[in-house]
């Protein structure tokens, strides 16, 4: 009882001091707080260290043109340290502690899986930058990286009517992205009536060197006569290791291309390039597009980094069109509330990196041209095609049986994340 | 078959004679006794020289999708320059600016350039706003075939041999066949004429003469190619004579056959490769916790400073990436080695017989070591050059093949496995390491000033894991996490070979490399190391001491 009173009291005390302090904060500076949550060490710093300073640059050039609202915009920057738990716990502090408008961050699935619930308890907002595996829609997320229709599939359509590929060989790393995306891609493929023989599935484990026998399966696979391409969404460092292989093993990207879906700029600045030239990666945006906005946004970028090395990629572009749409709905709201932004943003067009304009949809996916790109040996891609127009991000794959009769709209009447078409039916919490 | 051979004879004269005629034309110009036939020839020239520079302005010129008809323009010009340009295209030494029409060079090894067009040397002015053409796949892989012509008289036979059948891959015509006629007459190389051999037979199982296709399956029922292979699986199952048919798949199943045995081979060698690197990785180990029974979690740390001075080196020594390697092997022992000399004189020898604090301690160690790597080098990885004597594989028929970085890594380990041996069992070192560590007491009874000879050999076994960093650094990335890749595995081998025991340590990481790839076709990379670990269990509870077991005094513990 007496605990109970004292839990009270502390509590009493500590709503108080929140007030003053919070009232202080207002008082004293008059800002609107942007969380940034990116992991700055452990495995995924690499990646994620440069999605934090391209927000930091963001917010100093939106403070530059006059803040928002009147007020100054003020990063709040995270470290979760590579640790999905701890994705939770930290988007608890920025929401809780912190009172940010709006989050942008996360790299992996699992981190994003694991801040989902957290943003859906305090109704706060997310914008996750990086091309992901779909079946996922919450009210509280917005995803302006890649869905599987906006990145995998036109880059096998792509390898299918441009370059006549009959074989095909899915090769990834073992954790939940590549799983779906080859299980989407498998239906695909099937539904344009490529045999199951004609397919080739292997996962390897993180970080995986030994690719002897994975590289000389695929060159066997190959040399049936039918023109064979490797879909790679084999991630991060055992990139390095599968293509030098396939250099050494002799197969050349005339013979078997490799098309990956995540090797960019950024990955291919530390590595010896030479083994990987004309093999290919499907994304939205690739820094050797030419476009005035794009050049202007290079060159921000190697200024404010202070580095005139350093390069630019698709994760990259996702943030700066994620942070304009947000900047754009709350100018529309008037107000940084989460429910008012939230049905605020849709519709919101901003221009992106490679001359088009892209759109907030109601699923909270955007439209995105689809960009396919050979390798260079300086590193940077040479567009080989391009879809005509946008693509509109979609939710839910229409190639997989639990997930095509199902739409994502958080407009109303729907105001749904996985609404079935058939059934007419809500489904409930996202997942 | 012979009057077509008469055929071809005669065409080869006709051939002759052109040219011979052609020779005198130009050189009757050069005289200038002949004015007619000099000016006709200079007007030719002069026309197909303007017609040449079109077609290579419009290369260009064109957009990445129209490069390869303006290619295609260009090859059958059969301009002098052609072949030259489209070299340069190929190698991506092909540079043209955005004028109209755009100046067009070919980029020299010196990094100068030349005029395409008329290959005179450019200087620096006119070079100034070049850039590079790009080409897409589609134009690669045509330039390939297009060049497979040219290559057909190139001076080494590999070469020669892949044009042929890079010739066969994009279908036999009559012009190409009597290319290869030719070459037959003057072919030195057998593996050449065995490929030019293959051409005829696939162009035979054209013929209509049910015997000629049969003798034609002989040939191919010989080669590996797997040009060869499919054919013969379309011709078993398409060809109109139910003989040939079945003579078809008579030659498939032997050719299966034999490329069965190449796959065991190919898996064997596949496994002791990944031996070797479970060998290099595992020695050092198999010397701190073997011979001294220290624990050292920050093993793989001290192999990923062995790959960061592996990347040292070739920065200090970029002109020179071939020899950096092998500068890169003592360097590494010894930075390794001093590290580990360090980290027992500092840490370890104060923790010698309790097990649970030397391994709290090393982990620890191996954390800051890694932080250290993050600060001084950038969490990014570092890209090791692959210098070219370690590139590329060593062909021994179409289906099997070894690649040089793996096979020299295999012998170096051997290498380094056997060195270690001669100084444990020959030095004056190794008898005190012997010593000390099968009974300290005694050891410093009779001298031997232990803890001299523990900071050795731990110097001894860090410096080794150094050494094997410099390997790894040639298979895998060099970043701040390398060595937590490899720690695992290490321990793995020197408990499966037994603790103590040196050739253990290589029979079991040879053992476990060849189990690992036997395994990793039927179950997948990912099932076959959970596999290999179970299995690894299991082995340790029937026999706690490992494959080799210590005997006699030097296991009483």
């Amino acid at each position: 009882m007496k605990l109970k009173k004292l839990a009270k009291n502390v509590g009493k005390f500590g709503i108080a001091c929140g007030l003053t302090l919070s009232a202080f904060a207002t008082y004293a500076a008059d800002t609107i707080k942007v969380g940034v949550l990116h992991s700055l060490s452990g495995t995924m710093a690499i990646s994620e260290t440069t999605l934090k300073d391209t927000m930091l640059m963001l917010i100093e050039e939106q403070n530059k043109k006059g803040g928002l609202l009147g007020k100054k915009l003020e990063p709040v920057v995270v470290d979760p340290e590579s640790n999905w738990p701890f994705f939770a716990v930290k988007t608890r502090e920025l929401l809780e502690k912190e009172k940010v408008a709006a989050i942008f961050g996360c790299w992996t699935s699992v981190s994003r899986k694991s801040v989902l619930p957290v943003v859906e308890e305090l109704n706060g907002l997310l914008f996750y930058p990086v091309q992901y595996e779909g079946e996922e829609s919450s009210r509280n997320i917005f995803y302006t990286g890649a869905a599987p229709n906006q990145q995998a599939i036109p880059a096998v359509d792509y390898l299918m009517n441009e370059m006549k590929v009959q074989r095909w060989v899915l090769a990834g790393t073992d954790y939940v992205y590549p799983q779906t995306t080859n299980k989407i891609l498998e239906a695909y493929l099937k539904s344009k009536g490529v045999k199951q023989e004609d397919i080739l599935i292997n996962y390897t484990p993180f970080g995986h060197s030994d690719w002897q026998n994975i590289v000389a399966d695929i060159k066997r696979f190959g040399s049936t006569g039918k023109k064979t391409a490797v879909v790679s969404t084999i991630n991060g460092d055992a990139n390095v290791p599968f293509y030098r292989e396939l250099a050494n093993q002799k197969i050349s990207a005339e013979d078997i291309p490799v098309v990956a879906f995540s090797v960019g700029e950024e990955e291919l600045s530390g590595i010896d390039t030479a083994p990987l030239v004309g093999h290919l990666a499907a994304w939205n945006y690739f820094m050797s597009v030419e476009d005035a906005a794009n050049d202007a946004f290079i060159k921000t970028w190697k200024s404010f980094i202070k580095n005139p090395n350093r390069v630019t990629n698709d994760p990259m572009e996702a943030h700066f069109i994620g942070f304009n749409m947000w900047v754009k709905a709350v100018e529309k709201a008037g107000t940084t509330d989460t429910d008012k932004v939230i049905d605020a943003i849709i519709g919101v067009e901003v221009p992106n990196l490679t001359g088009g304009v892209s759109k907030m949809l109601p699923n909270h996916h955007i439209t995105k041209p689809v960009l396919i790109g050979e390798i260079q040996e300086d590193g940077q891609f040479l567009t080989v095609w391009q879809t005509e127009g946008l693509v509109p991000g979609d939710a839910w794959s229409d190639y997989l049986p639990d997930s095509k009769d199902l739409i994502s709209d958080w407009t109303k009447p729907i105001s749904c994340g996985n609404y079935n078409t058939k059934t007419k039916k809500c489904l409930g919490t996202a997942q | 078959m012979s009057g077509f051979l008469r055929i071809q004879q005669r065409l080869r004269l006709f051939c002759l004679l052109v040219t011979s005629c052609l020779l005198f034309i130009n050189s009757s110009a050069l005289q200038a006794d002949d004015l007619s036939a000099d000016q006709a020839s200079e007007t030719r020239e002069i026309s197909t020289q303007d017609a040449f520079a079109e077609k290579v302005q419009a290369i260009a010129s064109a957009s990445l999708n129209a490069r390869g008809a303006a290619v295609a323009a260009l090859a059958e010009l059969n301009h002098e320059r052609s072949d030259d340009v489209i070299l340069a295209l190929q190698q991506n030494n092909l540079y043209a600016d955005r004028s109209t029409p755009p100046r067009v060079g070919i980029a020299q090894a010196d990094g100068s350039f030349v005029n395409a067009i008329d290959g005179e040397p450019m200087d620096a002015a006119d070079a100034e706003g070049l850039r590079r053409i790009p080409i897409n796949n589609t134009q690669r892989s045509q330039l390939r075939s297009l060049l497979a012509q040219m290559n057909l008289s190139d001076k080494n036979p590999r070469v020669r041999e892949q044009a042929v059948i890079r010739m066969i891959i994009d279908g036999l015509d009559e012009s190409t066949l009597n290319l290869l006629q030719a070459r037959q007459a003057i072919e030195a190389s057998d593996r050449v004429q065995n490929a030019i051999k293959l051409a005829f037979a696939v162009h035979n199982m054209n013929n209509e003469s049910p015997e000629i296709r049969k003798d034609a399956i002989s040939v191919l029922g010989r080669s590996l190619e797997p040009i060869a292979r499919n054919t013969l699986t379309r011709v078993a199952q398409e060809d109109s004579d139910k003989q040939v048919r079945e003579k078809a798949e008579q030659a498939l199943a032997s050719i299966d056959s034999r490329i069965g045995l190449f796959r065991i081979g190919e898996n064997v060698f596949f496994g002791l490769s990944l031996g070797s690197v479970l060998l290099l990785a595992a020695i050092g180990l198999a010397i701190t916790f073997g011979v001294m029974g220290v624990i050292n979690m920050a093993h793989g740390e001290l192999m990923m400073i062995g790959a960061y001075t592996t990347w040292v080196i070739q920065q200090a020594f970029p002109d020179h990436i071939g020899y950096s390697l092998l500068m890169a092997v003592p360097a590494a022992f010894l930075v390794s080695g001093a590290i580990g000399v360090l980290m027992e004189r500092g840490v370890i020898q104060f923790l010698y017989g309790r097990p649970l604090e030397t391994l709290l301690a090393t982990f620890g160690i191996s954390l800051i070591l890694q932080q250290a790597a993050r600060t001084i080098f950038s969490p990014l990885n570092r890209a090791v050059v692959l210098p070219d004597w370690m590139s590329g594989s060593l062909v021994i028929n179409p289906v099997f093949s070894i690649t040089y970085n793996r096979l020299y890594i295999f012998i170096f380990g051997l290498l380094v496995f056997f060195a270690l041996m001669l100084i444990l069992k020959k030095t004056s070192l190794g008898l005190k390491v012997r010593a000390v560590s099968q009974n300290r007491a005694m050891a410093r009874a009779v001298g031997v000033r232990a803890n001299w000879v523990d900071a050795l050999t731990f110097g001894l076994g860090s410096g080794i894991a150094g050494v094997a960093g410099v390997a790894l650094s040639q298979l895998t990335n060099v970043g701040p996490n390398l060595g937590q890749a490899y720690i695992i595995d290490s321990f793995m081998v020197v408990v499966f070979g037994g603790v103590g025991n040196l050739w253990g340590t290589l029979v079991g990481a040879m053992g476990l490399g060849i189990f690992n790839k036997f395994l990793e076709p039927y179950a997948g990379a990912v099932m076959a190391k959970v596999l290999v670990l179970v299995m690894l269990i299991l082995f340790i509870q029937k026999r706690p001491k490992g494959l080799f077991p210590q005997k006699g005094r030097a296991a009483a513990d």
